[in-house]
Order: structure tokens, then sequence, then C-alpha cells
């Protein structure tokens, strides 16, 4: 080999590595493009509900209620029969099975619907108005194109005649799509078109604002002591050796820590934000005081000996100068600490955050469920709507710790000071 | 009641700041003497005095008063003739005992259970005056103290300074307080199991099936059952599993994760480091969750697609898809880590290569890797360590059956899987079955430990070279 050959495979060597280089990085990147793709597009449907457009008659011979009758009254009455004929107006049934098949394109929940239109105006005895009425889960999924219509009938869950009847109402325009609040603020459902995500909203909010109140001052005065007071000792040590272990324990042993602690032997209530939230805070807790630790650390010895140098006491430097100088940096390893967080799902399996739970927690003692804990429980049920459902959770998540990423950020770049 | 006791005593505390302010300001104005600190530390120190003994005292009762009076109330529903086989049974009798006395229980009452559920009340009673009785006592004590201590004008800053580092020391404590309660809670349900099955069993079995391990009676177990029990926990198909789905996942995330640092580390312009670091970065801040849903939605179901065509069998819940977006997951750890390691290697080592005419990656190659590589090897441990304990990904996306494989296309089960699938839902206490998810998660707990421990040892040698 001549020198100038071995120069040119030199040569395409170094760029060859560096082309694995970019790859590599483009590669990271590329997944991270799928993914967000594959959620959003499974996802933004969700935002949205399928809803019939319904006739009803509120007739005062099928209706035990009398125009202007109290809270009470309406919510005891039988709003069936009324659902009942309101709903097979819709389209001219002939047979039993038709107006079965009908009915079947309406959510359970119809009733409830037409009954909450009522206690709004409680005049409507003996008049017609139109409502939308949602559409059930199958229905949803057709319309948003989910649903592939073309396999055969006994391995579809809409019936040929069910197709026929959507058919013709669409061709009427009874099918209409609008917002989905259901999924805001309902709690979770067996029937996914009436699932939504309100009691895991509620149920991570009290989590994180435990973990918060329990996680954010321990950490703080924990770091402040290691960092400024605390003498160079074998305890010391073994402390900073611990955090350091606990950072990096799996967040699952936290989870059976809780289990056997907290509601083995303290005996608080299962399935609880209160357990969560203490759970959340223990195993935060090393998370934030590292990065607290660090910004401590940054700030320049000579703010310290300046105050020294005026009269202030080892504390009042620390906590008239050293402190309001590394808020910033706390705080935003704090938030992000609170985001990882806020996305912990193993744990909260573990101390029974996966009841089936359909009431929106009024208190953290309520048992509940939270953000990821619900992906977690959708995504194993076998109804095709929850999968819309699922992803669009992940964005609600996603874009919560989008948002606390960037307030971290900003904190720190916008009040950190740069001492060189 | 516990918060009307907070409110009293956030009300007695702040009044007593005021009180001390005045007084020593006035003390200090009739004798004319000139006081050893501020006005307003005296303030600091009886609020601290007052309320820090009388808090502590609250949480300690609050944390024990259900424990010791359901003991106490078990033993004299026992004394009274009640019958309970094991603790389950009494716990439900003691739930019955308390929805009577809230008037919640609609059943069925017999004189047992009403006598119980009137000592219920006496003891309910009882224990919350003597709270009260107490804790008044303790302040009042506390208060009388330090009004003293003030009266005698002590140097009250460093008196406060003293206590609040007290607090500052006992805050960091809690990191110790935390690992000993893991140690604790899986050691000692970890006994338990192992002292129905014994630990060579454990750790040399071939077989996990923990729902075949129905046991009647843990006290007494015969030796047809244990040589049932001894096939149900053998610790190495789930050891296999988990180590096969952390390779396949090193195999991804090592390559991409470390050519990426190499090239943020050495090659990038500030401007594309500035934005393709925090872009990856994004990949570790995503939760775990939601990785496990993608695995098994859309990665498991497209293998098992792309296999048909191939016409080979794949399972939707291979062990292939879990390792593969489990390495996704740990490329940022990876990358961010080199991406120091790497930076933290001397220009010198670098300006010499090529002085001696190498090229750019020869000198990555031959002279910044072999010097960082015990750094690197640090952080491919770290993500190891991480492989293992990741739960998400692998509960939803690999298998629950414990298969003994090396094929990267059937399903296979992992520990962390194992402890989410035995302790989901309810769970009954004292099963073997129960136990060995504390089991699995002692040895996951050591296993972590100990690859912390390397990793980081290795990190800091390599820090303290170049320092």
């Amino acid at each position: 080999m001549t020198k100038e050959q071995r120069l040119k495979k030199r040569h395409s060597s170094e760029k060859r590595f560096r082309f694995y280089g970019l790859a590599s990085i483009f590669v990271a990147l590329l997944f991270v493009l799928i993914l967000v793709n594959n959620i959003f597009s499974k996802g933004s449907s969700a935002f949205m509900k399928t809803a019939i457009d319904v006739e009803v008659f509120f007739d005062p011979e099928l209706l035990e209620l009398k125009n202007g009758a109290n809270e009470e009254e309406i919510l005891e009455a039988d709003f069936y029969d009324v659902t009942i004929e309101s709903l097979l107006k819709v389209y001219p049934a002939n047979t039993l099975e038709e107006e079965n098949a009908l009915i079947d394109l309406f959510t359970t929940d119809a009733e409830i619907e037409i009954k909450k239109a009522f206690l709004e105006d409680n005049t409507l005895i003996g008049k017609k108005i139109n409502l939308e009425i949602s559409a059930s889960d199958d229905i949803d999924q057709l319309h948003k194109g989910n649903y592939p219509r073309d396999l055969p009938e006994d391995r579809r869950r809409i019936s040929n005649i069910q197709l026929k009847i959507y058919d013709n109402l669409i061709e009427n325009k009874k099918i209409i799509k609008n917002f989905n609040n259901y999924f805001f603020t309902n709690g979770d459902s067996r029937d996914p078109e009436l699932a939504g995500i309100g009691g895991a909203l509620v149920g991570s909010f009290y989590s994180i604002i435990i973990c918060l109140l329990l996680a954010f001052p321990v950490a703080v005065l924990a770091s402040i002591y290691l960092e400024e007071f605390a003498p160079k000792n074998k305890i010391t040590d073994f402390i900073e050796i611990n955090i350091n272990n606990l950072a990096a324990v799996p967040s699952i042993v936290y989870g059976l820590l809780a289990l056997q602690i907290l509601l083995a032997t303290i005996q608080l209530p299962r399935s609880t934000p209160l357990v969560a939230g203490i759970t959340l805070a223990l195993m935060t807790l090393p998370r934030i005081i590292i990065p607290c630790r660090a910004s401590l650390k940054a700030v320049p010895p000579s703010i310290r000996e300046g105050a020294l140098a005026v009269g202030a006491s080892k504390f009042q430097s620390v906590f008239h100068h050293v402190v309001p100088l590394a808020l910033p940096g706390t705080l935003s390893g704090t938030i992000i600490g609170l985001a990882q967080a806020l996305g912990e799902t193993a744990p909260l399996i573990l101390i029974g955050m996966v009841a089936f739970v359909v009431d929106i927690p009024s208190t953290p003692i309520d048992p509940s469920s939270s953000l990821p804990v619900q992906v977690y429980l959708w995504s194993e049920s076998a109804e095709r709507g929850f999968v819309e459902k699922t992803s669009a959770t992940i964005m609600m998540l996603l874009s919560f710790l989008i948002v606390m990423n960037f307030v971290a950020v900003y904190l720190r770049q916008k009040f950190e000071k740069r001492w060189n | 009641m516990n918060f009307v006791l907070i409110f009293l005593i956030t009300i007695f505390s702040l009044s007593l700041f005021f009180y001390g302010r005045s007084k020593t300001k006035s003390i200090s104005i009739q004798k004319n003497i000139k006081l050893n600190a501020l006005p307003k530390f005296y303030g600091y120190y009886l609020v601290l005095w007052c309320s820090i003994p009388a808090l502590v005292f609250l949480t300690v009762w609050s944390l024990f008063e259900p424990v010791i009076i359901k003991s106490i109330i078990i033993e004299t529903a026992a004394n009274q003739g009640a019958v309970f086989n094991d603790k389950n049974e009494a716990n439900l009798i003691y739930e019955k005992i308390k929805a009577i006395h809230l008037g919640t229980y609609f059943g069925d009452i017999d004189s047992i259970l009403k006598e119980s559920a009137i000592s219920y009340a006496k003891f309910l009673n009882l224990f919350t005056n003597s709270k009260i009785v107490l804790i008044f006592a303790i302040i009042i004590a506390s208060v009388i103290y330090s009004l003293k201590k003030i009266k005698n004008n002590n140097k009250a800053r460093d008196d406060v300074e003293v206590i609040l580092k007290g607090l500052l020391f006992a805050s960091s404590l809690i990191a110790i307080l935390t690992t000993l309660g893991i140690i604790f809670s899986l050691l000692f349900e970890s006994i338990k199991f192992f002292s129905v099955i014994n630990i060579f069993d454990y750790l040399f079995g071939t077989n996990w099936s923990p729902q075949r391990a129905f046991v009647s009676d843990a006290s007494a177990i015969t030796a047809e059952e244990y040589a049932e029990l001894k096939d149900a926990f053998g610790f190495i198909p789930l050891i296999a599993g988990t180590s096969f789905i952390a390779f396949i996942a090193m195999l991804v995330a090592v390559p991409i994760g470390l050519f990426s640092g190499i090239y943020m580390a050495e090659y990038a312009s500030i401007k594309v480091r500035r934005v393709s670091k925090p872009i990856i970065e994004i990949l570790a801040g995503i939760p775990t969750v939601v990785y496990g849903f993608f695995a098994a939605l859309t990665v498991g179901p497209f293998f098992r697609q792309v296999g048909e065509s191939l016409g080979l069998t794949v399972s939707s819940e291979s062990a292939l898809a879990a390792g593969l977006i489990m390495g996704i997951m740990i490329i940022p750890y990876i990358s961010s880590l080199s991406d120091d390691v790497i930076n933290s290697v001397p220009q010198s080592l670098r300006d010499g290569s090529y002085a001696i005419g190498a090229t750019k990656s020869e000198t990555i190659k031959q002279v910044v890797i072999p010097a960082a590589l015990p750094g690197i090897i640090g952080s491919v441990l770290l993500a190891v360590s991480r492989a293992i304990g990741e739960t998400m990904i692998v509960v939803m996306a690999a298998g629950l059956a414990a298969n003994l494989t090396i094929n990267p296309l059937e399903s296979t089960t992992t520990i962390t899987t194992q402890i989410v699938m035995i302790l989901v839902g309810d769970q009954e206490f004292d099963s073997p079955k129960t136990q060995s998810a504390f089991a699995l998660g002692l040895t996951l707990f050591i296993a972590t430990l100990v690859l912390n421990y390397i990793a980081q040892r290795a990190v800091k040698k390599y820090r303290e070279k170049y320092d």
C-alpha cells in the first residue's frame, strides 16, 4: 500500500467515524419524533366525541313530573320511557331487532344526558327540544375512522343493521362531532365513551402537592446542612453515600417500602393520593437534594466570607445570602424532580392505585387514580376506544411535563447568577 | 382533632413570639441592661420551644395511636369470646367494630361486637383526652423553661441557631431513615419467605410459577407441599429473563449512546450541541409508562407482523420489543454521562496525539477513549442497573410466564414484572406468594446497589485521576 492509499484510507475511516456519530444522534432524534407522532396521531381524536342529534319530546304522559319540579323530584324521576321513545324516532325502525340496534348506537348514559337537560330547564314538559346525545363507543370509533368497516360481520362489534342505520343518519346529517367534555370531567368508566381523566387529574394533583410539601422543605434543609454546616466526619459521609444510593434505587422498591411501612404498619388508607404523595416524596427526596447541593456549592465562598466579615453569624450568612442566591437552582431542581414523580407509575401500582375508581376524589384520603396509572389501566383494556383515550392521557401528561421543564429552565436562565 | 391542635399550637407560638419580643424589650429598658441578642430572637426562641416538642409528640402519637388501639380492641374482643383464626379475620372484626362505632354498620350486631364497640369508643375517648392533656403539659413545661431562660437574658440567637442546626441535621437523617426503612421492610418479609423456602431452592430453582403456590396453613407445611412449593419459586428464569432483556437494551443503547456522546463532545459545534443535547435528554424525561404503551401497542404488534411476513413466529410480547424500547429509553443516560466523561479528558492528551499526526478519529479511538474507559464503563454499569430496575416497560410489553429462553422473539419475564404481578390487586399477607415479591425486591435492591457502587467508584476514581 502506498502512502497516498494509506492516507486515503485513514481519511475515509475518519469520515466513517464521524458519520456513525451523526447517525446515532439522528437515530435518537428520529425516535423522539416517531414516538411523539405516534402518540399524537392516535390521541388527538379523543378530544372530540361523536354525538347524534335527537329530538326529545318530554311527553307528560310518560313523565311523572310537572313544570317547575324541584331538583330532588327530577333526580328521582324515571326518564327511561322518554329516552327510548325519543331515541326510536331518530330512524324509522321496523323490527324489534332494528329497534335494539338503534338504541345500541347511543351511549348507555343517554337517559342521564336527557335528565341533565331537564335539570337545566325544568319547564320543558310537553315541549320538544333538540339534544346532542353521545354515541356509543363503537359508533364513535367508526365515525372517527378508527374502526375497519370491511371486516366480516361476525368479527366486528357493529352489526350490519347498525351500519345501515349509521349510513342513513350520516345522510340525514344527524351525526355531529363536538368537544369531548367528558374526557376532562368524568372519572374512570367501563364504557370508553364515558371514561375521563377527571379523577386521575385530581389524584395526580393531590399526590404532587403532598410530595412537594414533604420533599421540598426537607430536601432544602438537608442540602443546606450537608453543604454548609456538616463537619467532615463518618456520619456525614454515611449520609452522603445513602443519598447517592437512594437516588439510584429502582422506583418499584419504594413501592415495596410504602406497602410494608405505610400500608401494613401505619395503616394509612390504600389507593389514596396521601400514600402516593408520601411514597413519591421519599423517592424524590434524594433526586432533589443532589441539584440543591450543586446550586449551593456554586455560590462562591466570597459571598459567605463577606457576610461573616461584617459580623453576621454563620446562620445569617447562609440564610440571608447563600440560600437566596441558590434559590433559582434549587427551585428548578425541585420542579424537575416533581416532573419525574408525576410520571412515576410502578410504586403507585403497588400501593393499590390501580383500583377502579369512578368517583372524582374530593380529599387526599379518598381512593383515586393518577395520570400515569390511568395510562397503564386503559392500555390493558380491550376496547378500541381506550387506545385513543390512553394516547390522549399521555398527551396531557407530556404537556404537563413539558410545561414543568420549561418553567425549570426559565427559572434557571432568568434568575441564576453566573459567577465567572 | 389534630388540625385543631396544630392550629392551637400555631396560635400559641405566634402570641409567644410577640410576647417574648416585647417582654425582653421592656426588661432591657426597666433594668437598663444590654440584651445579648436582638429582641426578635427571644421571640423565635419561644416559638421553637413551644412548637417543636409539641409537634413531634403529636406526630409520633398520631402514627402509633391507631395501631395500639387496634391491638387492644382485638385483644379485648378475643377475651370476650370473639373467634378469629388469622390476621385477616381479626382485621375484619376490627373494621366491623369501627363501623358500629361510627354508626355505618348495618349487619347483625351480637353482644361481643356491641361490647367491643363500646370499649372502642371508650379507648378512643381516653386516647384523645390523654393526647390533649399531654400536649398541653408539654407546651406548658417547655414554655416555662424557655421563659425562665429568657428572663436570665440568655444568648438567644446562639440558642436559636443550635436548635435550627438540629433541625437541619434531622432533615438530612431522613435519607438514612429511608434506607433503613427499605432494608427493614424488604428483610422482614424476605426472612419469613426464606423460613418457608430454602434459600438455595430459591436461588437455583429453574421454575417460577407462584400462582401454583397455594398453602392452606403457612405455619405447618408438609413435605409434599414443600416439594410443590420448591418448584414454584425458582429464581433462575427471572434473572435470565431480566438479564436477557437488559442485554438487548444495552445492544441498542451502548452504541447509539456512546457514539452520540463522542460526537457531542468531540465534533459537534456549539449550535448543534445546544439543540441536540436537550432533545436527546427528552428521551430520559418521558415517563416509562409511555414507553410501555408504545412498546405494547405499536412496536410489539409491528414486530409480529414483520415476523409473520418473514415466516417467523413472533410473540407479540417478545423480549426484543421490550428490550429495544428500553434501550432507547437508556440512550440519554449513556450519551450524557459519556459526554461528560470525554469532556474531562485533558486537552493535552489530544494535542499530543495530533502532534504526531493522528487524525481526529484515531485520536478518539486510541487516546481519548482508552483514557476515558473507566468512566465510560461506569456509565454503562449505571445504565445496566437502570435497565434491570425498570418496571413499566417490561410489565406492559414483556410476558408474564417465566420462560427460560434465549430466543429474542419469544416472550420472557423479569423480576420487576413478577413483583408487580404478585402484588397488584388484593394480596393476602402471610402467604409465601406475597412474601416472594419482597424476596425479589431484596434481590433487586442488592443487585442495583452493587452495580451502582462499582459504577460510582469507577467514575470517581477516573475523575480523581485527571483532577
